[in-house]
Formats: structure tokens, C-alpha cells, sequence
């Protein structure tokens, strides 16, 4: 399985037996892997965001981006004076020009691009993303921060409900597969294991299809009704019914290939000889199930919950689109349709940073779980 | 040869596999007999042709199969014509200057439902005082109906509908001219329409000696053609055709460029070690939280959609993909074998060792790879457009989708959507079977459990 190859720095069997240690010591270790880990990733975050900067620069995008919003501020400020407002037109107009070319000036505009490349990295670094050219918040916000923050309670929320839901029910019944090895429903799921190479969105348009189109028992699209309730329980009602259909959407085209990976790697794991072993001593299948397949298996199991996370978050931008769903997807999209080129680099930084933190996470609960990979020992030995 | 052979029959074994062979030996005979029959620029100019191309065919038309699941078939288009011989034109000279032209639009109607629309291209040749026509309608019971006049312009266009006006309708009970004029009895609760032989009649007069004009009668169906319209009335056949040949050269480009380049990369890696292995390591771990997919969305917004575009850029994020650390711990395996030992002592290069004793090795590992790759950019290709980043001149099975995904859904022309998500789903199903076949064949720990 490739899935296998994203885990990390796994040591041999035989460093498992760790030597005894004060707690102090490992707390430290502990503090300094996790430095280690957050340097790389935050070194990762900024080559992705430069190399972000250089795509959107290729038309000169973020030239254009800085240029407008200069031009955008003078222009508040000066109508805003109340005696500039008494000038002519023309002289309003060359004094607003005049300062934008002083204010460019000041921001380095006229400086060469790699100079300014770099400033803009350390903005976007800061999360000062800069103010969007047309979209706005639905507090009336231009800042794409704010933008940004508004929309992202939506795609945790969908994000969280179908990753757990699709994470337990597989891990259900891969283990209940991997028991009755060979079965109806185990031919049945590799059988089905190649229809999740067809992505979610695909599976919510036949989903809005057959239960918004034709039957009409769920909503098109969309996260609640309109007007939303008054009440909390008929809102989070709404928003359940709301949520049903890009869940199923999610699970449905995740789901036989995750049980299927997931059930061979059980097999594989009670196949090995401690099992036998442990099945010789008699002890309970749910004991053996619990300790001698279920724990080996956690690493991997960690993995493959992380995987599902990072290709959430790509998959949600389409996925939202699709069902209306007010997320950072949907607002990604609505973005290119506008050609809001900050609100698109700026939801880029955003998702490079959501990767980092889901790597980071994955990092963090392996070290947790698996004894055998090594913490504190300098960065990743993969 | 015997590889292949041995492979072949391995792949035998697997029944879905088989299925997914001959789909994709389908879909290839498909891609090669649209390449050949219709050309890339005559592609083009088909689904990117307006009213001068799709004229004569109606908006969001049914495919004729969906005959097959109704009592009743849906009317198709009936098209009749002066200049072809279609229709009659008879010409009477009046006057000196002024002549009559009669035309009878004679046709067999054998639907019991209505028709989509009705209009009449009219193309007059005159110097200064256009012709003009008056319409009539006749039923098969006899009943003759005013449909109205109208002066014949240069190229000039009857929409009964909206040309009709409100005197048409008020003659027709308020219905609109394409159900009352075809209906058996205009009061019934239920409309049906009369089956049997109408005639519109045109009495056209001509004002000049030389002038002449023509007139085209385009009863629009509720089906046309095995494909469907869609809102802009183009023939769906072209883009679910078309659709083939991009769909599988997109994948394969994509998953051959990404896979191979992953594999010498990691081989190449492998075999000097050091640094250069250090730094494939460091770059395909940033590489990992690169977000994709919002990178390609902005190459497509500030770039180009073109999809060779986007599939260079595809290859290019993907060079340094996860599956490096796969490739990466083969090869580190491989490196030791004795034979690369020998390699090296009869004083191979680098590139030597790299392309002819590392990378064939991993081939096994490889095809499956490869195979289970392509579902995912057929899939990618869709994604991109369904996200408004599609190919701006290519018409492919992605871009019907999304255009059709904001109508079709909720007004109920599933074929629209339908179509091309089959074939998508089709193409995909069909690779990752062979590649879940292949990968049980060159992975045999697999095919233990």
C-alpha cells in the first residue's frame, strides 16, 4: 500500500525497547522535536507561499493588487478632506496621482520584483493578506482576513462532520471485514473499492440529483434555510439536513477503498506470528483484536486519517462549489469568477498553512502513539 | 514478450478486469474514429458556432434514446425548405412589377406531443421595398388558422411565439402557438396534440421584378439526436465525443509524465545519496503541503485554462509526489543487489545504472501506478472545469457538466448532466479495475488477502 509511504521516520524494531528516562528529559526532547518539526513546516509554508507569489506575479498580479489599493486609499482620503474637496477636478486628480506615485515609491514599487517579492512574503507570512479588490464579507468587510475568517467555520464544520463520520464508520467495518475474511461483504467491498477513484463532487451532483431533483427530500445546496430559524433546534435541524447530502457525497466516494485499505492491513497484521501466538494462548478475539491488531496498525490507520484530512481540504473547494456551501471552496470560487486576485493568493497562504498544521498534527499524534519513531533526534529521517 | 504474454494472462484471471479492458478498448476505438471523422479545428468551431451553426436544432432537446423509455416517442425537428424543395414555391405575376408567390409547407405529424418552438428563416432578395407574407395554418381536420404577416427583410426571422403576438393566442384559446396550433381539442384538460398531415400556407407578394425570397419552416422537436442540445442549442454528440480523445490523452500524459519523472527522480536520488538525496527528500516534503489544487486554480486564473497548460503544471507539482518515498525505499534495496556491484566494477556511468539497471526493475511497481493515476486526472480535468476553469475553446465531458450543472439539475434535463458523468465514471471505473487487477499481479503479497 502506498499510503504507507507518507509515514514518518519509523524506527527499526529495534530501538522499541526505549530506555528508562526522566520525564524531564523527555519533555525536552519533546520540545525540541516539536521545534524542529514547526521550523521545517513553517520553512515548507513560505517556499509554498513564494512560489505562490511567483504564479499570481506572472501577469503582474500582485503589482496590480498593491497599485489598487493605494490608489483606492488616496482616493478615500482625499475626498474624504474636506478642503481638497474645494480643488478643481483636474488638480483633485493630478494631487491623487501625485501621491500614489509617492506612496509607490515609499512601498518600493519601484523597486525590482525579488525585492518585493519578499516583503510581500513576510505580509502574507503575518497573515496580512491585504484588502480584496471586489468581494466582501457579509459584515461588509473588504479585509481578506476578515473574508477569510467569516467563511471558515462552515468548511470546519463540514469538514469535521464527514472526515469523523467517514474515519469510524470505516474503521467499523474494516475490522468487522478483516473477521469475516472472504465473506459476501468482503468480495462486495473490492469489488467496490475501484468507484472511489471518481472524486466526491461527482457523487453529490447524482446525490442532488436523485434526492433534491427527482424526490425532493433534501435541500439543493446550501447550509440553512432561508430565512435561518429563529430557534437553536429547528437551526441546527436545518443545518443537519443541510449537511446530509455533501457528507453522504464524501463518504460515498471515500468509503469502499478506505475499508478496503484498511481491512488488508488488518489481515496483514493478524497474520503475524505474536497473533497466532495469542490466538494459542486462547486468548478472546476482542482481546487480540484490541491489543496485538488494532495497536500495530494505529500508525497507519493515523496515516491514512491524515490523508483523508489533506485531501479534504483540496476536495472541499470543489465539493462546496458544488452544494452551495458557504465555505473557503465557495468563496475560492466565487473569487475566480471575479478575478479577486488577493482573496485567491490569500486563501492559497490560508490552505498552506491548514496543510502545515494537518502534517504538523499527523507528526504529533504519531510520536504520541508509536514508540518506535524516534523524537528528538534532529528532523526527519524518512 | 513473454512478460506481457504471462501478464495477459494473469489479467484474465481477473473478470472485472476484463470488463475494464474492453471499456477502455471502447473508449479508444471512440477517441480514434472522432479524430478522424471530425477534426480538432472543425471540433472547435462546432461548440464554439452560435444561431449560424445550431440554428436549426432546439434548445435543450431530449437524446432519441429516451424514447426507448417512453409510451410515446417525443417529436423531433421537422425541418422544410423552398430553396432545397422541401416546400413548393409557386410564382404568379400580378402586375408588371408585382408578383404572387405561394409556398406550402406540407408535413406528417405522428407525435402526440407538442413541438418546441416554431420559426420561419425567411432570406428575401430585393432593392428597395421588401416582400411581404402572410401566414396561414391548416390542421389535419381542415381548420385553417391566421397566423399572422409579417414584411420579409434581407434575413428575416418568424418566431410564431413572439412574432405570433397576443392576436394569435386570443385565436388560440391563449395557448401558446406551438400547443395550439397543434392541439386536437384546445379545451381539453389534458392537451394532446392531432396527429396527421398540417400545411402552413405563406401568400407572399413581391413589390420589385427581380426580387425573390425564400422561406425555411423549423418545427423544433422535444429530441434531437442520440446526444441532446443543450441551452445554446448545440449538438451535445460533438463535446461527449470530443470528450474521449481529451479525457483519455489527459490522463495518460499526465499520469506516464508524473509517475515516470517521480521514479528517476527518486532513483537518481538514490543512487548518489548525500546530498543530492538529501535535498529530493526536503523539496518532496514541502512539495507535500503545497496545496494543488489551489495552485492549479491560480495558474488558471492569472495564466492560462488552456488543459496542455495545466498539465504541465500538473506534472510539474506532482514530480516530487509522496510516491517518491515508495520508489525511494525499492531502490534503496535494489541499489545493494549484486548486479549493480557488477555493474559498477565493469565501470557503468551513472546514467547507465540509473535508466538501465535501477528503473527497470521497479517497472512492476510502476504500471500499476500508472493505470490507477489516470482516473484521477480524467477526474482532475472535470474538477478544474467544473470549478469554471475548464478548456475556454475544447469542449469536454468536465465542461458539459458544469454548464450543465446550473440548470439541467434543477429543471429536470438529467440527460445533460447525465451523459457525461457516465462516461467519466465509465473511463475511471475502467482503469482503476485493470489497475486494481495489476496491482495484484505484480504485487502478489496482495493476492494473499
Amino acid at each position: 500500500m502506498t499510503e504507507a509511504s507518507l509515514s514518518v521516520q519509523t524506527e527499526g524494531p529495534a530501538t522499541a525497547m526505549l530506555r528508562p528516562r526522566t520525564r524531564a528529559a523527555t519533555l525536552l526532547r519533546l520540545a525540541r522535536y516539536t521545534a524542529v518539526k514547526l521550523f521545517m513546516l513553517f520553512v515548507a509554508v513560505a517556499i509554498g507561499i513564494y512560489l505562490t507569489i511567483l504564479i499570481a506575479n506572472m501577469g503582474g498580479y500582485v503589482d496590480q493588487i498593491m497599485r489598487s489599493q493605494i490608489q483606492e486609499q488616496i482616493s478615500l482620503t482625499v475626498s474624504m478632506d474636506p478642503e481638497l474637496r474645494q480643488l478643481p477636478v483636474e488638480q483633485r486628480q493630478q494631487l491623487i496621482r501625485d501621491m500614489a506615485a509617492l506612496e509607490e515609491q515609499r512601498l518600493g514599487l519601484d523597486q525590482p520584483f525579488l525585492l518585493r517579492s519578499f516583503r510581500f512574503l513576510g505580509r502574507t507570512l503575518t497573515l496580512n493578506l491585504g484588502r480584496a479588490q471586489q468581494m466582501t464579507s457579509d459584515s461588509g468587510s473588504r479585509l481578506v482576513k476578515n473574508i477569510i475568517l467569516e467563511r471558515l467555520p462552515p468548511t470546519l464544520l463540514f469538514m469535521a462532520t464527514s472526515n469523523l463520520t467517514l474515519f469510524f464508520t470505516t474503521l467499523f467495518f474494516a475490522l468487522y471485514l478483516s473477521r469475516h475474511y472472504g465473506s459476501v461483504a468482503d468480495k462486495l467491498v473490492i469489488a467496490l473499492a475501484p468507484t472511489s477513484s471518481a472524486p466526491a463532487w461527482f457523487y453529490g451532483l447524482f446525490l442532488i440529483l436523485v434526492f433534491a431533483g427527482v424526490l425532493g427530500w433534501l435541500p439543493f445546496g446550501g447550509m440553512i434555510e432561508a430565512p435561518p430559524p429563529e430557534d437553536l433546534l429547528p437551526r441546527v435541524l436545518s443545518l443537519a439536513k443541510h449537511l446530509i447530502l455533501p457528507v453522504m457525497a464524501w463518504l460515498i466516494s471515500g468509503f469502499f477503498v478506505n475499508v478496503y485499505g484498511q481491512r488488508t492491513f488488518f489481515l496483514i497484521f493478524s497474520m503475524e506470528d505474536y497473533v497466532e501466538l495469542a490466538r494459542a494462548k486462547g486468548l478472546s478475539s476482542r482481546d487480540i483484536e484490541r491489543r496485538y491488531v488494532l495497536r500495530p496498525t494505529l500508525p497507519n490507520i493515523i496515516t491514512q486519517f491524515a490523508l483523508m484530512l489533506i485531501s479534504l481540504w483540496q476536495g472541499a473547494i470543489i465539493i462546496e462549489t458544488v452544494f452551495n456551501w458557504p465555505g473557503l471552496g465557495r468563496m475560492l470560487y466565487s473569487a475566480i469568477g471575479r478575478y479577486d486576485s488577493p482573496v485567491i493568493v490569500g486563501s492559497n497562504v490560508i490552505y498552506a498553512y491548514l496543510l502545515a498544521i494537518t502534517v504538523f498534527m499527523l507528526d504529533f499524534i504519531y510520536a504520541l502513539v508509536d514508540p518506535r519513531v524516534r523524537v528528538g533526534s534532529g528532523g526527519a529521517k524518512a | 514478450m513473454s512478460t506481457l504474454k504471462r501478464t495477459f494472462k494473469d489479467i484474465v484471471q481477473y473478470p472485472s478486469a476484463v470488463v475494464g479492458l474492453i471499456i477502455i478498448a471502447f473508449f479508444i476505438v471512440v477517441a480514434v474514429y472522432t479524430v478522424s471523422t471530425i477534426p480538432y479545428s472543425e471540433a472547435i468551431r462546432l461548440w464554439r458556432g452560435g444561431e449560424d451553426v445550431w440554428g436549426d436544432s432546439p434548445r435543450t432537446a431530449q437524446p432519441l434514446w429516451t424514447n426507448w423509455f417512453r409510451r410515446s416517442n417525443l417529436p423531433e425537428t421537422i425541418i422544410l425548405d423552398t430553396a432545397d424543395g422541401t416546400a413548393t414555391k409557386t410564382v404568379m405575376p400580378l402586375t408588371e412589377t408585382m408578383t404572387d408567390a405561394l409556398m406550402e409547407f406540407t408535413f406528417d405529424y405522428p407525435y402526440g406531443g407538442f413541438p418546441q418552438e416554431l420559426t420561419i428563416f425567411f432570406t428575401a432578395d430585393y432593392q428597395e421595398k421588401p416582400p411581404h407574407a402572410d401566414l396561414y395554418w391548416v390542421m389535419p381536420d381542415g381548420a385553417e388558422i391566421r397566423v399572422g404577416d409579417t414584411t420579409v427583410r434581407r434575413a428575416e426571422r418568424f418566431r410564431f411565439a413572439l412574432d405570433g403576438g397576443d392576436r394569435l393566442m386570443r385565436r388560440l384559446e391563449g395557448l401558446e402557438p406551438q400547443i395550439g396550433l397543434f392541439a386536437a381539442d384546445r379545451e381539453a384538460e389534458e392537451l394532446t396534440a392531432l396527429q396527421g398531415t398540417y400545411t402552413l400556407r405563406i401568400e407572399g407578394i413581391l413589390f420589385e421584378k427581380d426580387s425573390d425570397f425564400d422561406a425555411k419552416l423549423v418545427v423544433y422537436g422535444q429530441a434531437h439526436g442520440w446526444g441532446g442540445t443543450d441551452l445554446l442549442r448545440r449538438d451535445l454528440m460533438v463535446a461527449l465525443l470530443w470528450g474521449t480523445p481529451i479525457a483519455l490523452s489527459f490522463g495518460l500524459l499526465a499520469a506516464l509524465g508524473t509517475t515516470v519523472t517521480t521514479m528517476i527522480i527518486a532513483a537518481a536520488g538514490v543512487w548518489f545519496g548525500g546530498i543530492v538525496d538529501e535535498l529530493i527528500q526536503r523539496i518532496t516534503e514541502i512539495n507535500m503541503i503545497l496545496p494543488f489544487l489551489p495552485i492549479l486554480i491560480m495558474v488558471g486564473t492569472f495564466q492560462s485554462q488552456s488543459i496542455w497548460v495545466m498539465l504541465q503544471w500538473i506534472i510539474l507539482l506532482s514530480i516530487f509526489g509522496a510516491s517518491i518515498k515508495g520508489y525511494r525505499a525499492i531502490f534503496l534495496q535494489i541499489k545493494e543487489a549484486p548486479y549493480i556491484e557488477a555493474a559498477r566494477a565493469y565501470g557503468a556511468g551513472n546514467g547507465r545504472i540509473i535508466f538501465l539497471y535501477l528503473i527497470p526493475r521497479i517497472i512492476p511497481v510502476l504500471i500499476p501506478n500508472l493505470v490507477n493515476g489516470i482516473p484521477a486526472f480524467v477526474f482532475l480535468e472535470a474538477s478544474l472545469a467544473v470549478l469554471g476553469l475548464g478548456d475556454p475553446v475544447l469542449p469536454t465531458w468536465g465542461k458539459v457538466i458544469e454548464e450543465a450543472r446550473h440548470t439541467a439539475l434543477y429543471q429536470g434535463q438529467y440527460y445533460w448532466i447525465l451523459q457525461p458523468a457516465a462516461l467519466l465514471m465509465l473511463t475511471g471505473l475502467a482503469f482503476a479495475m485493470v489497475g486494481f487487477a495489476l496491482d495484484r499481479i505484480f504485487n502478489p503479497r496482495l493476492r494473499e488477502v
